[in-house]
């Protein structure tokens, strides 16, 4: 792919008064058909069509979207890229991720603005700590950078951080990924789908799906609402609105759609150079390279599709940010925001073929997805190319929730990234 | 932030005062053993998720910790009421028991 | 330097009462009345921030939230404030503010070197450059150094916030004409009503307009007069300095009021909140949020001197402030031109440059007559000046097309002001989903006069498109009249208040947003949008160019209105340019989503008193006095607060919990256990409940007897344990986990009302009801001897796994027999309220035989060297009872399938090699595991290594003067077998912080495996 980004393209584009960029992306018309179709044009649904292309040879690709592109959860998250999760199951599939995120900026020739400024979990009681020594072991021996800090190399570490004994939860150490960070999320989708588009991928924007075409227990198309469209193949990466699209396939699916709400504050001077995440407190906080404090709140714990929550959710977690981080109480929330997650019992993805052959799904993955993205689209384009699972995915099948093979993160994942 | 009427109170209260009960009218099966490992795994997970008018229960944890029925619009988060599970499955039957 | 001070009627600055400030260490001073911006402006200082990206000089173009610029560090030390908008910031005396940009100093800042280079800079460079992922931790570095704005305080906050609950039947929000009329005609008809208002006063626009005649009344006359009838109602509470900053949905709308900002440090109550949170619920809401006046957009328009003509106005008219002597308005509406005829009455000279070739003739007519020096169908093609304006160039518009036709004037002004109409003030109407309308007349986004009647909220005045002081008035009236009619309230209550004005008709303004200069777009001068994100014209053409054409692409890829100004000023111009870059109409680019907070709000006030000892509650026991004066250490469990260890002087932990555990093992030990859930259940359906709801069977549980139950979850996994009591035949008493109480009770009281409703079964939490001493070892019985009173205590009569109803002390208690440590214990549950007397009297009754409190820690172990599990240490929600070697506990025969058990038939869960429970014993009986460690086959293998399980539980056994350890590993009950053994698969490792220990799997019952100790 040619890298037409670059420090000389902006020299002499500048020279010309900037008029000679071109679309990062083409926005297509839909053909009639395609040899992959996929229902999502979020950082997952891109990525796997840039995936499909590029490492499977399969260009006659569709991405469809009913709104904007990578303007779902992409658009909506605290950005946290890590790989620490306890089970191995989990810990590869984010460490592949993980991987393909230190090459993401060079491989789309679009800076992401993956920043490996590090991740710290907080612990606050014994039983917090016992867990932290489990997972940070469990990473280690995968193969994970973490380790286990106690509160006196946190304070070191994190001088703003409160580590008083007497506060309501006291920090008793942490585990800390050096190589997690934060990326710029907007960046991620337009870098994917301009990369793809490069390959022939087609872009497609409102174009929403509206019911599906099953003959014989195979998927043969999709009707949307710019026209039908052939397709024996259909990759659904719908986030919140997976429910909705596997419904129109018949299918139930272990899937609950809750709002998450985060918050910015104004911007300002660097004050908190790494990611700070407690799920006891129920508050994470970072801080982009604007100057805003990007904080994630806990999950409402109704369903809904509306993109907004409840205050008091924000209200607690403003709080707990102050317990955190006592002198930020002066400073003031911007903007807040919601979007809609998709999570399943385990708190794990579900990336499956289903009972209809050709389709396929990639869902479920609640407050956690984002870091997934780069990995989530390389292992879902090998499903689709192949049939089959990527053996890194073969356990987010949708046959565990009958077989009981559940891959529990909740005791890692607690609330929400 | 929503306000629930309960029905077993009959007072008009905030939503800090409820828990979140889930979709409404899942029964569990009389018999399980006799299930396949498919129905019963339908049956502990699978769910309707809708995006519209929602069949749900809260519970009035901080009242008097009944659980009752909120038909809810998960599109808008418009109200349409809120009945006893009782009265609730009846108004849910009523229509159908569609989504 | 030509701003200067004029006494105008009406103004809100008492030249009476001097103030003295500072500005980035330069004493200046201003009057009562001032916000900092207006006695900055009177002081003559222009340029006060440095852009963004570019490093340019800026100065303040608002007057109010809409401020882009004027970004202030506001006091220092702990009562810093980052941020505030100098427009908003009321002026008191010793005020400190300091400049947020400009590095190292406002007069030379770096960035503008960047500024030289600006084409190179183009909206989303970074995208595109910086693409090492090695060296982009140094780019990044710079570039957050060269980001933010002010600088978070380094101290915690001394000052404090509270949350305030109302209800209204109407909640008014905007004290301007339209809300303050509003609220009269909901007052007068007897309505609860709640007027908010974000400045100091309310009267919105009408304190920056003195001249407006309302119903023949001066204005200020007008507004003394309505105010003067609101504070009079009783049943009408106006609270001005709180902003309306959310709606969500079902009419809760939150406010912050602000209490104190406004008084200099010293005079601020110490017990009183800086800032409050009101959460209005409102049965109606009345939205009468006005309208901001958007820019013009044209070349160098961010030169400190150029400002909005409302703000120009504002700062004439309220503050007394003419910020220039030779004035140049531009405008393509009607709107400024009552401010010109006002700057000319002051001794300003203006000249008004309309977009418009044909405008209003009664305008005109005004505006002539003043001597506004009036230039019609004119543009500005570029402002000239630096650090502040010095002039303009004109060009000649085409009346129809937005194009040049010619060039025009020159003028010299040292001030400027533009107008490109009024942006309704829709936000909160958009909060909970609502979505504002493009009006092409008014060439605004408006929200239906009309409201949204389902909801019960209405519209009135500016916010609807009615910008005409007149219009707005009456439309105000007749909503009111409609909200009331709907109310069956008499609707006549304002009908009898004049509202005729002196205003001319407005006539439609012209639909220009960016004046053109006669080249093409990025090749004249930057034209600013967005001021506080540096967003130009060019870059939004830019994007388009790009393919960001959605203006939610736009917005993330330029950053226009992502400020701290929330776009207020810049959006509509945005939305305009994107719309004409496109070639489709501005309805079909649409808005942005508009997002709470209206204005910025304090993370302080949206905690309230959640924060510090009150950011959760803690819970303590009945007992904890005692052991608070026994030097115990705690241990938060769930919520609440247990004794960890007792260490006695010169103790640490270790020592300390070898003492206790010998102690209960070879004597006698006491332990708070009131924290355990109890659950309280009764009914003749109870004993069935149990059944369904536990894994083991309660048929046969007779009263007076208690047993150990495994409570699953429906996927067959342990979520609780406990024991359960029979008192009576129809009455139970259940224990749950500490941390599990309240999720246990949810569980039960779910099944029971939604399965089971036919089943007679009553619960109720008793855990705070009772308090519990657990007095353990062998030496328990004696102690409980003395104290005891009404229960046969010996071996025959009170066996273990019974328990019996007498007094302890004289209090009337029950007592289990029942045993978390493997030895003789008994459980005494009294009353809470004697809690405490009963632990001293138990400790003064176990004097003589070294009776010895401990705490978590030694229960702990002590449960460990029996094999005991806690439920959430050695199980994490993916073990069942048969994993936990648990049989025991699990009627498979019982004729109800209780809650799990159809789970454990599933493929995997029936399957083999699952986690189960073991004991481990190390090699080196002196290194005692991490918890956490975790169980692999070799040492010496490298990444990826399979894991088989994990240590659960390790401690150092005083009794067995040796480390053990509980761990889950895969088949660990074969590996443990005697096959097992003789296969050599019972010795793993156990690796944890980058060592690997040696292990042998045995059985996790390490202290009196046939369980004959609790049964003396």
């Amino acid at each position: 792919m040619r890298k037409d980004y670059s420090s000389w393209s902006l020299f002499t584009k500048g020279l010309r008064h900037n008029e000679g960029w071109d679309p990062a992306w083409r926005s297509a018309e839909p053909k009639p058909s395609y040899d992959v179709v996929i229902v999502g044009a979020g950082g997952h649904g891109l990525a796997t069509a840039y995936y499909l292309a590029k490492e499977h040879g399969l260009r006659n690709v569709a991405v469809i979207e009913k709104g904007y592109l990578g303007g779902g959860n992409t658009a909506r998250n605290t950005t946290i890229v890590r790989s620490n999760y306890l089970w191995d199951e989990a810990a590869l599939l984010y460490e592949h991720a993980l991987k393909l995120w230190e090459g993401l900026t060079e491989d789309l020739n679009f800076n992401v603005m993956f920043s490996q400024r590090g991740v710290f979990n907080l612990g606050h009681t014994l039983q917090d700590m016992r867990d932290i020594e489990r997972r940070v072991n469990a990473n280690n021996l995968n193969g994970i950078d973490a380790l286990v800090l106690d509160a006196a190399e946190v304070k070191r570490r994190i001088p703003i951080l409160n580590t008083a004994k007497t506060a309501r939860y006291p920090v008793l150490g942490a585990s800390f990924q050096p190589r997690g960070g934060i990326a710029r999320h907007d960046a991620v989708a337009w870098g994917f789908a301009r990369a793809a588009s490069k390959y022939g991928v087609d872009i497609i924007e409102n174009c929403e799906v509206i019911g599906m075409d099953i003959a014989n227990g195979r998927i043969v198309g999709l009707e949307t609402t710019r026209g039908p469209i052939r397709s024996e193949r259909v990759g659904c990466v719908a986030s919140g609105h997976s429910s909705v699209l596997a419904k129109m396939a018949g299918i139930r699916m272990p899937i609950e759609s809750h709002p998450l709400q985060a918050f910015v504050s104004e911007s300002m001077k660097p004050v908190l150079d790494t990611v700070v995440m407690s799920n006891a407190v129920h508050g994470y906080a970072s801080q982009s390279d604007k100057g805003e404090l990007v904080i994630g709140a806990g999950i409402d714990h109704y369903t809904s599709y509306t993109q907004r929550g409840s205050p008091h959710i924000i209200e607690h977690t403003a709080a707990a940010i102050i317990e955190l981080f006592p002198m930020f109480s002066r400073v003031r929330m911007n903007r807040q925001w919601g979007g809609i997650v998709d999570t399943t019992p385990d708190a794990c993805p579900i990336i499956s073929k289903t009972k209809i052959k050709g389709l396929y799904f990639n869902c479920g993955w609640g407050t956690g997805g984002f870091k997934a993205t780069p990995g989530s689209g390389n292992v879902f384009a090998h499903t689709i190319a192949k049939d089959d699972p990527h053996p890194l995915n073969r356990a987010f099948d949708l046959a565990r929730f009958s077989t009981g093979h559940l891959i529990d993160e909740h005791g890692a994942a607690g609330v929400a990234h | 932030m929503f306000v629930f009427f309960c029905p077993h109170c009959g007072e008009n209260r905030e939503e800090e005062e409820f828990g979140y009960g889930g979709e409404a009218f899942i029964p569990r099966p009389s018999a399980p053993e006799t299930l396949d490992d498919d129905a019963w795994g339908d049956y502990l997970f699978m769910r309707k998720n809708p995006k519209g008018w929602h069949w749900e229960m809260w519970s009035h944890n901080t009242g008097c910790r009944k659980f009752f029925v909120v038909k809810r619009n998960t599109a808008t988060n418009a109200i349409a009421g809120s009945w006893t599970l009782s009265d609730g499955r009846k108004a849910y039957d009523a229509e159908g028991g569609a989504t | 330097m030509t701003s200067f001070r004029v006494r105008r009627p009406g103004a809100r600055i008492d030249f009476e009462k001097p103030l003295s400030f500072s500005f980035d260490g330069q004493p200046y001073s201003g009057f009562a009345g001032d916000t900092l911006a207006s006695a900055l402006l009177a002081n003559g200082v222009r340029m006060l921030a440095r852009s963004f990206k570019y490093g340019r000089p800026r100065g303040i173009v608002g007057s109010g939230p809409e401020e882009p610029n004027a970004l202030m560090q506001i006091e220092t030390g702990a009562h810093t404030i980052p941020n505030l908008k100098a427009t908003q910031v009321e002026l008191y005396d010793g005020l400190t503010a300091r400049r947020t940009t400009g590095y190292p100093t406002l007069e030379f800042d770096l960035k503008s070197i960047g500024g030289v280079f600006a084409r190179f800079m183009p909206a989303g460079f970074y995208y595109k450059t910086f693409q090492n992922q090695k060296l982009w931790p140094k780019f990044e570095h710079i570039i957050r150094q060269a980001a933010g704005y002010g600088s978070a305080p380094a101290e915690p906050d001394p000052e404090t916030y509270d949350h305030s609950h109302r209800h209204a039947q109407v909640l008014v929000v905007g004290g301007g004409a339209s809300g303050l009329l509003a609220a009269l005609a909901a007052g007068r008809a007897g309505l609860k009503v709640v007027l908010l208002d974000e400045q100091k006063e309310c009267g919105g626009w009408l304190l920056s307009s003195p001249y407006s005649i309302i119903g023949g009344k001066a204005a200020d006359a007008w507004l003394k007069i309505v105010i003067g009838e609101l504070q009079s109602m009783p049943n009408v509470e106006v609270l001005t300095r709180t902003s309306a900053f959310a709606l969500h949905d079902m009419n809760l709308v939150l406010a912050v009021e602000q209490l104190q900002d406004h008084l200099p440090l010293a005079e601020r109550a110490v017990n009183r909140p800086r800032q409050r949170l009101h959460r209005i619920r409102a049965e109606s809401v009345v939205l009468a949020t006005g309208a901001i006046e958007r820019p013009l957009v044209f070349g160098n328009n961010d030169v400190p001197g150029i400002m909005t003509a409302s703000a120009l106005t504002t700062y004439l008219n309220r503050y007394g402030v003419a910020v220039g002597k030779r004035v140049l308005l531009h405008t393509s509406n009607d709107h400024v031109y009552q401010g010109a005829c006002d700057l000319i009455r002051a001794g300003c000279e203006v000249v008004l440059a309309d977009a418009r070739a044909r405008v209003n003739p009664a305008w005109e007519k005004r505006a002539r007559a003043a001597g506004v020096d009036l230039r019609l169908g004119y543009g500005i093609s570029f402002a000239r000046g630096g650090r502040e304006v010095n002039g303009a160039q004109l060009v000649k518009l085409d009346a129809g097309q937005n194009v040049v036709t010619g060039t025009g004037p020159s003028i010299d002004c040292d001030a400027l002001g533009s107008s490109g109409g009024l942006s309704p003030t829709v936000h909160l109407y958009c909060h909970d989903g609502g979505r504002p309308h493009w009006d092409e007349e008014k060439l605004a986004f408006v929200v239906p006069a009309t409201g949204r009647a389902k909801s019960r909220i209405y519209c009135v005045g500016a916010v609807t498109g009615e910008f005409g002081l007149q219009q707005a008035l009456e439309q105000t009236q007749r909503t009111i009249g409609d909200l009331l009619a709907s109310l069956g309230k008499p609707t006549d209550t304002t009908s009898a208040v004049d509202v005729r004005t002196d205003e001319p008709q407005t006539v439609p303004p012209r639909r220009i947003f960016r004046i053109p200069d006669g080249k093409r777009e990025g090749h004249g001068k930057k034209a600013f949008v967005d001021f506080q994100n540096d967003v130009s014209a060019a870059d939004i053409h830019l994007a388009v160019r790009e393919n960001y054409r959605s203006i939610e692409h736009i917005k993330r890829y330029t950053a226009l209105g992502f400020g701290t100004d929330q776009g207020k000023l810049s959006n509509v111009n945005g939305f305009a340019i994107a719309a004409d870059a496109r070639g489709v109409s501005i309805p079909e680019v649409g808005t942005t989503t508009y997002r709470p907070a209206y204005s910025p709000v304090t993370f302080g006030t949206l905690a309230g008193l959640h924060a510090d000892e009150t950011f959760e509650p803690r819970r303590y026991s009945a007992m904890h006095a005692c052991h608070v004066a026994r030097g115990a250490e705690f241990e938060p469990v769930g919520q609440w607060l247990r004794p960890w260890y007792f260490p006695l002087p010169g103790e640490d932990m270790h020592a300390a919990v070898r003492r206790e555990c010998l102690a209960a093992r070879r004597g006698v030990g006491i332990m708070d256990a009131s924290t355990l859930g109890k659950i309280d259940l009764r009914g003749k359906d109870v004993r069935e409940f149990l059944g369904r709801v536990y894994a083991n069977d309660w048929a046969k549980l007779a009263p007076g007897k208690c047993r150990y139950g495994l409570m699953l979850d429906e996927n067959g996994m342990v979520m609780d344990d406990g024991v359960t009591a029979c008192i009576t035949d129809d009455h139970f008493v259940m224990t749950t986990t500490t941390g599990g109480a309240a999720r246990v009770l949810s569980w039960l009281e779910k099944w029971h009302q939604t399965e089971w409703p036919d089943l007679d079964v009553y619960m109720t939490s008793v855990t705070d009801h009772w308090a519990t001493a657990a007095i353990v070892g062998p030496k328990s019985r004696e102690v409980l001897a003395k104290v005891c009173a009404g229960i046969d205590l010996s071996s025959s009569a009170f066996k273990f796994m019974d328990w019996r109803e007498g007094t302890v002390a004289g209090i009337p208690a029950r007592v289990f027999r029942i045993s978390f440590s493997g030895e003789l214990a008994f459980e005494v549950n009294v009353d809470a309220n004697y809690g405490h007397y009963v632990w001293e009297a138990l400790m003064d009754a176990g004097g003589e035989f070294g009776i010895t409190p401990y705490g978590t820690e030694t229960m702990h172990v002590l449960r460990a060297e029996k094999g005991f599990i806690i439920v959430g240490q050695d199980t994490d929600g993916s073990m069942t009872p048969l994993d936990l070697d648990m049989a025991w506990a699990v009627s498979m025969k019982k004729p109800f399938s209780f809650i799990g058990k159809r789970s454990f038939a599933r493929s995997d869960t029936a399957g083999p090699n699952r986690k189960q429970l073991v004991g481990l014993l190390t090699e080196d009986p002196e290194i005692v595991l991490a918890e956490g460690a975790q169980i692999i086959e070799r040492a010496d293998t490298a990444p990826p290594v399979p894991m088989l399980g994990h240590v659960t539980s390790s401690y150092y056994s005083p009794e067995l003067k040796r480390s053990i350890a509980l761990a889950v590993v895969r088949d660990g009950i074969n590996r443990r077998s005697e096959e097992g053994r003789k296969a050599g698969r019972n010795v793993l490792y156990a690796h944890a912080g980058g060592k690997a220990h040696k292990v042998r799997l045995v059985s996790p019952v390490f202290v009196d495996p046939k369980g004959e100790r609790q049964n003396v």
